[in-house]
């Protein structure tokens, strides 16, 4: 008995998990009546739809990354740095956008940023780009600061800053030069979390009316059968591949350091 | 190799203001795309369209149909916590302390990442293949077994259906939150516990959950919370049909479906309350149960 109960509720577990995934690739697979073809991916890969938002989802993500890692990296820096007191804080901060709902967050953006507004960026495409970007920053904070904060804890932020300010540094290169290249792990890590959340992000890119691959599924979805199913093959497979990024940049990573104190 | 001097002492340097000056993005980042807007939305549920204060918004929600939305939205985030709770728990209390074979593990884990990622219109997608009227298990159950879902009740687009989608990203969550808490468990209290008497029954009841109650509630706030907001999935799922509070906000702002814009603001400052409470109940008791899992 006692060696039977954790087989069972792994085995319960793993058709829970592996029954759907199984489902949407035997389904995605079915378009041609009676055989099992690829029909349905060569369908949506064909469609210029899904080109045009794929690929806008994917800048949005390389932007939002960038972004992500500018406003990050110098803060949780200098907070480990100058003001340990404010980590607390900080942290609170970067966990709120678990709280609030995104559809709640993007409400006030389209309400406050409109074009009567002082800061009227819903006003042009670019615009309303640029504040998806920062909506897309907000979401992925809790991922992104953590996973900074966590490499900043296995370096010697201090030493490294003194040893560089001696041969005469200033902050940009001590970031760019020093710390960066230090936490690079914990950053990519960081950055495929961003990218898997922004690929499929839907709720913020719909409201805000932008061209973008979550929107282009659900609208798929609505219209479609056996192309969805394909989609979200393809979703899948790329959630995956950020994950597994992360497991092999993550091989790489330093070391905590051997004495904690 | 000339090396620059700083004619200021680091100690003064350190006192000046100036240090508050390398959080400033950060704080004007957060300020202008996280608190106002929010703070917009809750000052415009206790405003009047002539910018007057007013009881009348929220008093607004007091229709059926709202009501309804709520108390379904939070029947299908408590279901999907305490069901993603238990199985979670199940699962990773069988890969820590179960003996199952330490290679499980890694794998597990990382599955559970991608899983609790794999959220929003994709994951619906696999429901509807799945589950959906003519789903893999659906028509697998029609045919082979003479079973028929549909006839039995048993719809994608409901309570039950809805729950056990969320379940696809909310097992894997509590298994990434909850599995440090129980590697947290010192091999040492068992030996106590047993070497005291105590049956693997008791030192559950008596040791190991009283220890991890805390984290336990608190994961179980933060479920809530995550499937309280999910947008995407429902929409995707469900296109419009059913009415909870998510797809009812969404389709406020698309389109004023109720109307009022400030009838949406309540609505939406409705929904930070019930997570906010789910929250500061999850980060009260996580506070708590740190202390023990040094």
């Amino acid at each position: 008995m006692r060696r039977l109960w954790p087989w069972l509720a792994l085995a319960v577990g793993l058709i829970y998990f592996i029954l759907p995934l199984l489902g949407m690739t035997e389904f995605s697979l079915k378009m041609r009546r009676g055989v099992y073809s690829f029909d349905a991916y060569a369908k949506v890969l064909a469609d210029p739809r899904f080109q045009e938002t794929f690929t806008f989802s994917v800048v949005m993500a390389l932007a939002t990354i960038l972004f992500g890692v500018l406003l990050v990296v110098p803060t949780a820096y200098w907070v480990r740095l100058k003001l340990p007191r404010l980590r607390p804080y900080i942290e609170f901060v970067t966990l709120l956008p678990l709280v609030i709902p995104a559809i709640v967050i993007v409400f006030g953006y389209i309400r406050l940023y409109n074009t009567s507004s002082w800061l009227p960026l819903t006003g042009s495409a670019m615009g309303t780009n640029i504040l998806l970007i920062f909506g897309y920053a907000t979401l992925s904070l809790p991922y992104m600061y953590r996973a900074v904060d966590t490499g900043l804890r296995t370096i010697d932020v201090a030493t490294l800053t003194e040893a560089a300010q001696s041969l005469g540094a200033g902050w940009v290169t001590i970031l760019a030069r020093v710390i960066l290249p230090n936490v690079l792990v914990a950053v990519l890590s960081g950055a495929f979390v961003t990218f898997a959340i922004v690929l499929g992000e839907f709720t913020m890119a719909a409201l805000l009316n932008r061209p973008a691959f979550g929107p282009y599924m659900q609208l798929l979805g609505a219209n479609r059968a056996y192309e969805p199913a394909a989609l979200a093959v393809i979703a899948f497979a790329i959630t995956w591949g950020c994950m597994a990024l992360i497991q092999i940049v993550s091989r790489f990573a330093p070391k905590a350091p051997v004495n904690p104190h | 190799m000339t090396t620059q001097t700083h004619p200021v002492p680091r100690s003064i340097a350190s006192r000046l203001p100036l240090n508050w000056l390398g959080v400033a993005p950060f704080v004007i980042f957060i300020t202008l795309f996280l608190f106002l807007p929010t703070m917009h939305i809750v000052v415009g549920a206790f405003r009047n369209p002539a910018g007057e204060f007013t009881l009348a918004n929220i008093q607004g929600l007091n229709t059926p149909s709202i009501i309804s939305a709520y108390w379904i939205s939070i029947k299908i985030s408590l279901a999907s916590a305490l069901l993603g709770c238990l199985i979670g728990f199940g699962v990773a209390a069988a890969v820590t302390l179960g003996g199952l074979p330490r290679w499980i593990r890694s794998p597990l884990l990382t599955f559970s990442g991608v899983a609790s990622n794999f959220a929003g219109v994709p994951l619906a997608f696999a429901f509807l293949a799945t589950l959906g009227p003519i789903g893999l298990v659906t028509v697998f159950l029609r045919t082979e077994i003479g079973i028929d879902l549909r006839a039995l009740g048993f719809n994608l687009l409901s309570f039950w259906g809805l729950t056990i989608t969320y379940l696809f990203f909310q097992i894997p969550l509590m298994i990434l939150i909850i599995t440090p808490a129980l590697d947290g468990l010192k091999r040492e209290w068992r030996e106590a516990a047993s070497i005291l008497g105590a049956s693997g029954f008791q030192y559950w009841r008596m040791v190991a959950l009283p220890i991890l109650f805390p984290s336990l509630l608190g994961t179980l706030a933060l479920l809530f919370a995550n499937s309280f907001g999910a947008v995407a999935t429902a929409i995707a799922l469900t296109g419009s049909s059913l009415n909870i509070v998510p797809i009812l906000l969404f389709a406020q702002i698309r389109g004023d479906v109720l109307g009022d814009p400030h009838l949406g603001y309540a609505l939406a400052f409705g929904m930070i309350v019930v997570t906010g409470i789910a929250n500061t109940i999850y980060i009260w008791l996580r506070a708590r149960s740190e202390r023990w899992l040094k």
